[in-house]
């Protein structure tokens, strides 16, 4: 009944045998050990889970991870490089963007995504690409700021 | 003290493991051989048991324990509830239900298995049988008669109670003019974005049990789940590891968090029960919950007489830990920032079908404040004066404090008067007026809502607390230099690990780096109280103060001696003692620990020299105070000390929002345009916390006054039941806040801290409903209740 996926996740290949019904978030959560991705509501609701599969945010509660395989995954864990935090971490940590920080992973994730297509936006754009995330703590003014201080940090300018 | 530290816009100490996806959440600590729970739970709001079949789910594979009601019995005592109040009725609350089911969600069988997916299986293999009962879900109508819902109680009133002070009959009489208004405060789900979540160890061999919990108040929880299940308390730990969100929801003891430590005790294995979204919505309390009506009397130049608030408080089923007691915070805060020379609240509360309302951010407060600022914004209406006239009309002045409300408190400082200024001015109220007057003739509908709250935080004297009221810290200096901070406070995001280090720091002149700030184990922090109720950083953070000023006491002692000087021509300065104030020592600002990470020669700890110095650094007090070669005659070993510190009074904090807001005519949509809020919590600690805590405030008060509600239908169904129907806010829903602040120190603590916890949840609802009202005042509209949808307003400007 068990079938085998093969999945590349933050850069490292994983061959594992799996139930059909598994979901993404319990094989990278509960399989590979990755903590760092939460489930929150189990229905696509509040963002919690989202990872970049082959470079789209997904909500990984609600995929199977038979669904992913063959494909690439990065969680919150493989947003750090060498030490180096993401623009998006920094951003988060600079402003305050977090509070208990269980959404956090997720909308970090979101936010890279919205940043990879458009990378000057608004205060509207930032708001319309997270509109999948909930975040209870921070009432998103400084999520917004966190997303903004990533774009001019990206675009290498100083803060 | 010179400030490094406190009062700067430090960035939190937390957030590096949080960022990078690190960090741990009860559902991310992973045991060997861990066993999963799942529960079945009642579908019926109001229902007898007649059967539960559970033998098919007990032969399912990967199934390894089913218990029921039954299999309890009286093996666990009963869910706890500390709100003692005259002639209360309990009900008998057991962790499953065993006869009668009473709410929707009201567990029945916990089944154990091996992975969480065969136990949410087997859970679907299980029948219970059920005949269904006469539901009651409008609390109006469960305190007139009916149905009963716990037979023996006669009715389902669990208590009536009468509160305030004044002549409250001759205020009436005394009246130029009264309003009266009927007021909802509707249910809502705290939804903390990490559900409810136990994991639970059993040592058989140490008959020691461990239990991480995403919990608010980890001792409060050892002592009850221990009284619960009968281990011994001190065999008992409990550890918060991450917690993803509180808001009070967390502020309690729940079936689940008893039972899952007993099954661990019964099968020796670790067992986790990770509560879903659904079953958040269901079983994990609700807040607010109120009906009721609003009297205020005033004369001609709107100066307030009197004010009455009768109530229904709809309690839920079952009592949490602290559900009576809520609606009696509203009736201390019922004066609001007002003098009000005679004040009567008089509740009834009910049960009903449904979850427990209990603690959810504000708890009783936001009910009291959003009462008096309606009953002000219609004085204001009555009178034709401007809302902000009404209110300065009845501020008590800056030196009227302590002021004596007659709902019995004494507010410990205030200006309210200085922060509505500063808030009209950063809005330009005026022109925000005469901009009103002209989008309305225009046909635009413009609403300006203003809010002048004052809150009662820092919970609180023991006195007032059904168990103790204080908060401890013990901080101590390690042998090598690190500064350890022990806080019973029980921080869940509001970032305390930041806070108290940053005073820390100051206080001992050390890098904030070298000081950890630790809590949320009741193996390592003695004892403590929790976080809630705007308390952690006045009344925990206080503890820390104090301590280090004992811990500094002893330090005195000791570099006198080891400085061959009189202790009190020593000066203390950047973390270290000098004999003169020196400016090397001003200077560098900070000492730095005497055995840096990775340089400490192996075993024996280098002493201290200070032959022929004139100053000496804590940290080189600490190592001898450690190494205690050479101490003051009688000297304790050791640099360390703990305090208890228990507050004389609340601490009130107050502000002034004003809303502005633009409502579509065609939609009912309803567009912010300004947000300004000025707030005062005393003195801040971390501006950059300070700002979160009020914007997170600020936009669940804009869920409870546009988006959210707890729905039950007459059934007693949870229709609510996901976050496809339960609306919190998105990023998108929230304007762009204009933050400011006075400072008003409390004299109730040595740091002056007031708490901020809980401003935004209490100051924000009224401006934002007042500002919509505003808007509608074109249409003849003086009140709507929340949460205030577009197609409310659709209908009132359609007319239908």
């Amino acid at each position: 009944m068990k079938k085998t996926i093969n999945l590349n996740v933050n850069g490292v290949s994983h061959s594992d045998e799996v139930e059909p019904r598994m979901l993404l978030v319990h094989y990278l959560r509960d399989v590979l050990e990755l903590t760092g991705t939460h489930v929150g509501c189990e229905t696509s609701l509040c963002g919690a889970c989202t990872v970049m599969l082959d470079g789209q945010a997904v909500k990984s509660c609600t995929m199977f991870a038979v669904q992913a395989d063959g494909s690439s995954v990065t969680t919150i864990e493989g947003f750090a490089k060498n030490g180096e935090l993401h623009p998006v971490q920094e951003g988060f940590w600079e402003r305050h963007g977090l509070q208990c920080g269980y959404c956090t992973p997720g909308m970090i994730v979101a936010a890279a995504q919205l940043l990879d297509r458009n990378a000057n936006p608004s205060r509207e754009d930032i708001c319309h690409g997270l509109e999948g995330n909930l975040c209870r703590c921070t009432g998103y003014q400084h999520i917004i700021e966190a997303v903004e201080y990533a774009a001019k940090k990206a675009a290498g300018g100083s803060q | 003290m010179a400030n490094k530290y406190v009062g700067q816009r430090v960035k939190r100490t937390e957030d590096p493991r949080l960022i990078k996806g690190l960090a741990h959440y009860v559902d991310d600590i992973g045991l060997p051989g861990t066993l999963h729970v799942a529960f079945v739970r009642s579908m019926y709001a109001h229902a007898k048991i007649t059967g539960i079949d559970t033998s098919v789910a007990l032969a399912t594979p990967g199934v390894v324990a089913i218990y029921t009601g039954a299999d309890i019995g009286d093996k666990i005592g009963p869910v706890p509830c500390a709100g003692a109040l005259p002639d209360l009725k309990v009900p008998d609350h057991r962790v499953l239900a065993k006869d009668k089911v009473y709410f929707m969600g009201h567990p029945i069988v916990a089944v154990v298995a091996t992975d969480r997916y065969v136990a949410r299986d087997a859970c679907e293999q299980i029948i219970v049988d059920y005949d269904e009962l006469p539901v009651v879900t409008d609390v109006e109508a469960a305190a007139a008669g009916g149905p009963v819902i716990h037979d023996g109680f006669g009715d389902n009133i669990a208590y009536r109670l009468t509160s305030g002070e004044g002549d409250i009959d001759a205020a009436f009489s005394a009246a130029d003019r009264t309003v009266k208004q009927r007021v909802l405060h509707q249910r809502l789900a705290p939804i903390a974005m990490e559900p409810r979540g136990v994991l639970a160890r059993y040592f058989p061999g140490e008959e020691e049990l461990t239990l991480w919990s995403s919990t608010q108040i980890p001792h409060l929880m050892r002592t009850q789940v221990a009284l619960m299940i009968g281990i011994p308390e001190n065999k008992l730990r409990v550890i918060t590891p991450e917690v993803g969100g509180g808001f009070g929801s967390k502020l309690n003891v729940y079936a689940e968090e008893a039972l899952l430590g007993w099954i661990s005790m019964q099968l020796g294995k670790p067992v986790k029960w990770i509560e879903t979204r659904r079953e958040n919505i269901q079983a994990t309390i609700h807040g607010r919950g109120q009906i009721g009506d609003v009297e205020i009397g005033f004369k001609n130049d709107g100066t307030i007489t009197g004010l009455r608030y009768s109530v229904f408080a709809d309690l839920g089923a079952y009592h949490q830990l602290l559900t009576p007691a809520i609606p009696t915070l509203t009736g201390l805060m019922l004066s609001g920032a007002y003098k009000i020379p005679a004040i009567q609240m008089n509740i009834t509360a009910c049960f009903t079908n449904k979850m427990a309302t209990d603690a959810y951010r504000g708890a009783g407060r936001p009910e009291a404040t959003y009462i008096v600022e309606r009953a002000l914004d219609l004085v204001a209406l009555d009178l034709g004066i401007d809302p902000t006239e009404v209110r300065r009309k009845n501020f008590p002045a800056s030196n009227e404090f302590p002021f004596h409300t007659a709902t019995g408190l004494d507010y410990d400082s205030g200006d309210y008067e200085g922060a509505l200024d500063k808030a009209q001015q950063i809005a330009g109220y005026a022109k925000l007026r005469e901009d009103q007057k002209k989008a309305r003739e225009e046909g635009r509908l413009i609403g300006i809502g203003v809010s002048t709250y004052v809150e009662i935080c820092a919970l609180g004297p023991s006195q007032a607390m059904p168990a103790g009221g204080w908060e401890s810290a013990t901080v101590r200096i390690e042998p090598t230099g690190k500064v350890t901070v022990l806080t019973g406070a029980s921080p869940h995001g509001q970032g305390q690990e930041t806070s108290f280090a940053q005073i820390a720091a100051d206080e001992l002149g050390v890098n904030i780096n070298d000081v950890t700030v630790i809590h949320g184990d009741t193996g390592v922090v003695q004892y403590g109280i929790g976080t809630f109720g705007s308390r952690a950083t006045a009344v925990g953070g206080t503890a820390v103060f104090v301590a280090i000023q004992k811990l500094k006491e002893k330090a005195d002692k000791i570099a006198a001696h080891m400085l061959q000087a009189d202790a009190t021509r020593l000066s203390f300065e950047g973390g270290k003692y000098s004999l003169q104030k020196t400016a090397a020592a001003a200077a560098t600002g900070v000492s730095e620990p005497v055995v840096p990470v990775g340089q400490a020669p192996a075993g024996a700890l280098p002493e201290p020299d200070v032959e022929g110095r004139s100053s000496v650094s804590i940290q080189e007090i600490a190592l001898a105070a450690h190494i205690a070669k050479d101490l003051p005659p009688d000297t304790e070993p050791g640099l360390s000390a703990t305090y208890f510190f228990e507050p004389k009074n609340f601490t009130f904090p107050f502000g002034t929002h004003i809303a502005v807001v633009e409502v579509d005519r065609e939609t009912g949509d309803i567009e912010f345009l300004r947000y300004v809020a000025v707030d005062d919590c005393g003195r801040v600690i971390n501006p950059l916390l300070v700002d979160g805590q009020v914007h997170g405030g600020i936009v669940q008060s804009i869920g409870q006054a546009l988006f959210e509600e707890v729905v039950y239908n007459e059934d007693g169904q949870l229709v609510t039941g996901t976050l496809m129907d339960y609306a919190v806010p998105r990023a998108s829903h929230v304007p762009n806040f204009e933050l400011d602040r006075t400072e008003t120190p409390t004299p109730v603590n040595p740091l002056g801290v007031k708490g901020v916890g809980e401003a935004g949840t209490i100051g924000a609802t009224p401006a934002i409903v007042g500002a919509v009202i505003d808007a509608l005042a074109p249409f003849g509209v003086k009140h709507l209740d929340m949460p205030i949808k577009p197609e409310n307003i659709w209908r009132v400007i359609k007319g239908h």
